[in-house]
């Protein structure tokens, strides 16, 4: 590859050239992967979206940096992940609020920080929500695959997750800067959390009393859960029509409905057809809160039209 | 035809049968839904998914959707994919049982067949085969193999297919191609694309 060194203030530190930098993990933490806008265009061919889970926080992170949108960032799971900087690395760190120690200094959620050569970024466990991202200043440069460099843990796309002793190249500094030290986000993580959802596009499978306990109920985010979808605990949604649904296309947010009666809510890893009916699919604008649901947390469903 | 939302972030458009599904293709491949970003075709379906951003979102791809009027028996455009095959499948003598056709005779039916990529599925690459000879039509496997090999050459449940690598299948086996028809260095990686005309020739 290609790699030119950076433009800008990026380049020299006290008249030194500095290389382009990296990070170094030390530790993932429960689990972390690099996560970016998603893979698009392959989706007939089977090959699904995946990207960041949480694409509100993952996109204030590129923008504290002054990154391009779809730059490459790091998406931890409940926390845990230490890197170290090789180099000079501008980072943001957005989504589920944690602990972060900069260098050693005690630093906060949605602010600029700059990590000199050697100096560790560690996040601690989030007080709420379940994604914390960090997105260094030109873009975690691993190669991508199918124009993303998302890891698709359904379908093994992407890099693996990280492990400690990983290296990550930092990319080519943007030309743009920083223009906000900070920037206030939406909340992140909750224990009861509203989403609106649109009934269909399989509503009509399902029972009448169904389509009520679906508004009317809680829905607990249950331990089996991931990238690829969220199950939920709550009331039996019956069905009205028995047999088979032909395999479909699905899109993030369905709440699919198994034979079990355990209903998944589909995140950025889901299979891009599916073979069981879905009762309603959850508004776009709703899927990074719906992302940031960490089991236990309680779930309501609002109707909502297109 | 109907017309199903999925959220905002998607349409879905259902016929009656694979043909109608096609035909539905066709009509999408002719005329493009403005504000589709990607479409997934399927059995008896086809979701079209949809920027929520776009200006009209869903409920302007829905209403071009619904005005979509797919020609009865037309097929999807695509590209044209020769693929060659060892005929020495596992297979081979069970599939001539099943169809009464004598080995070669499955041969001759496969190699002369016309096949259309309906759909993906299963596995990303795979593509599923809608042949015009229908005496070709038979059930999978009672038990699937744990370990199906990248390049096999299969029939099963009314569709062709080849295996894009390695992986458990309960299709039944009739040869082998060194095709690759799944590769993550290439533009576009699949070979088997919806709507690609097949032919399958013995080598």
């Amino acid at each position: 590859m290609n790699r030119r060194r950076g433009t800008g203030a990026d380049e020299s530190e006290g008249g030194r050239e500095v290389a382009q930098g990296a990070l170094e993990v030390l530790a993932p933490g429960p689990l972390a992967t690099v996560q970016d806008a998603g893979r698009h265009g392959h989706a007939a061919l089977g090959v699904g979206t995946s990207g960041a889970a949480d694409a509100a926080s993952y996109a204030l992170a590129n923008r504290l940096v002054a990154n391009p949108e779809g730059a490459a960032a790091l998406e931890a799971t409940m926390g845990g992940l230490v890197l170290r900087a090789r180099g000079r690395v501008w980072a943001a760190v957005t989504g589920a609020p944690c602990p972060v120690r900069a260098g050693g200094r005690g630093a906060a959620c949605a602010e600029v920080l700059l990590l000199r050569d050697g100096e560790e970024l560690h996040l601690g466990a989030p007080e709420r929500g379940l994604r914390t991202y960090v997105a260094v200043r030109g873009g975690v440069d691993v190669p991508p695959v199918l124009g993303s460099r998302s890891t698709d843990l359904l379908s093994g796309l992407g890099p693996a997750p990280l492990r400690a002793g990983d290296v990550l190249p930092v990319g080519t500094p943007p030309r743009a800067f920083p223009v906000l030290d900070a920037a206030p986000g939406p909340r992140v993580g909750g224990d009861r959390v509203e989403l609106g959802a649109v009934l269909g596009p399989r509503d009509d499978w399902f029972a009448p009393e169904a389509v009520e306990s679906l508004l009317d109920a809680e829905f607990e985010v249950t331990g089996r859960s991931d990238r690829v979808g969220m199950r939920l605990a709550g009331p039996p949604l019956p069905r009205a029509v028995e047999g088979e649904l032909p395999t479909e296309g699905m899109v993030a947010g369905s709440l699919q409905v198994p034979p079990d009666g355990e209903p998944v809510l589909f995140l950025a890893d889901h299979p891009v057809t599916g073979g069981y009916p879905v009762i309603a699919v959850v508004r776009a604008a709703d899927l990074p809160r719906a992302a940031q649901a960490r089991p236990g947390t309680r779930l309501v469903f609002t109707a909502v039209s297109v | 035809m109907r017309v199903l939302n999925c959220g905002d972030s998607g349409v879905l458009v259902e016929v009656a049968d694979l043909g109608e599904a096609l035909a539905l293709q066709a009509a999408l491949a002719e005329d493009p839904v403005p504000g589709v970003t990607e479409t997934v075709p399927a059995a008896r379906t086809v979701l079209l998914k949809v920027d929520p951003g776009a200006p009209g979102g869903a409920r302007a791809v829905a209403a071009a959707a619904a005005r979509l009027r797919p020609r009865p028996g037309a097929l999807p455009r695509g590209g044209e994919v020769e693929i060659e095959v060892q005929y020495d499948g596992a297979d081979l003598g069970e599939v001539a049982e099943l169809t009464g056709l004598t080995e070669r005779g499955v041969v001759e039916a496969h190699t002369g067949a016309h096949w259309t990529v309906a759909f993906g599925g299963f596995a990303p690459g795979f593509g599923y085969l809608v042949g015009d000879d229908r005496r070709l039509d038979v059930p999978r496997r009672g038990e699937s193999r744990t370990r199906v090999p990248a390049g096999s050459v299969a029939l099963a449940g009314g569709f062709g297919g080849v295996y894009p690598r390695s992986s458990p299948g309960g299709w039944r086996l009739l040869g082998r191609t060194d095709a690759v028809v799944w590769d993550l260095d290439r533009d576009p990686p699949g070979l088997l694309v919806p709507g690609t005309r097949v032919r399958f020739r013995e080598v």
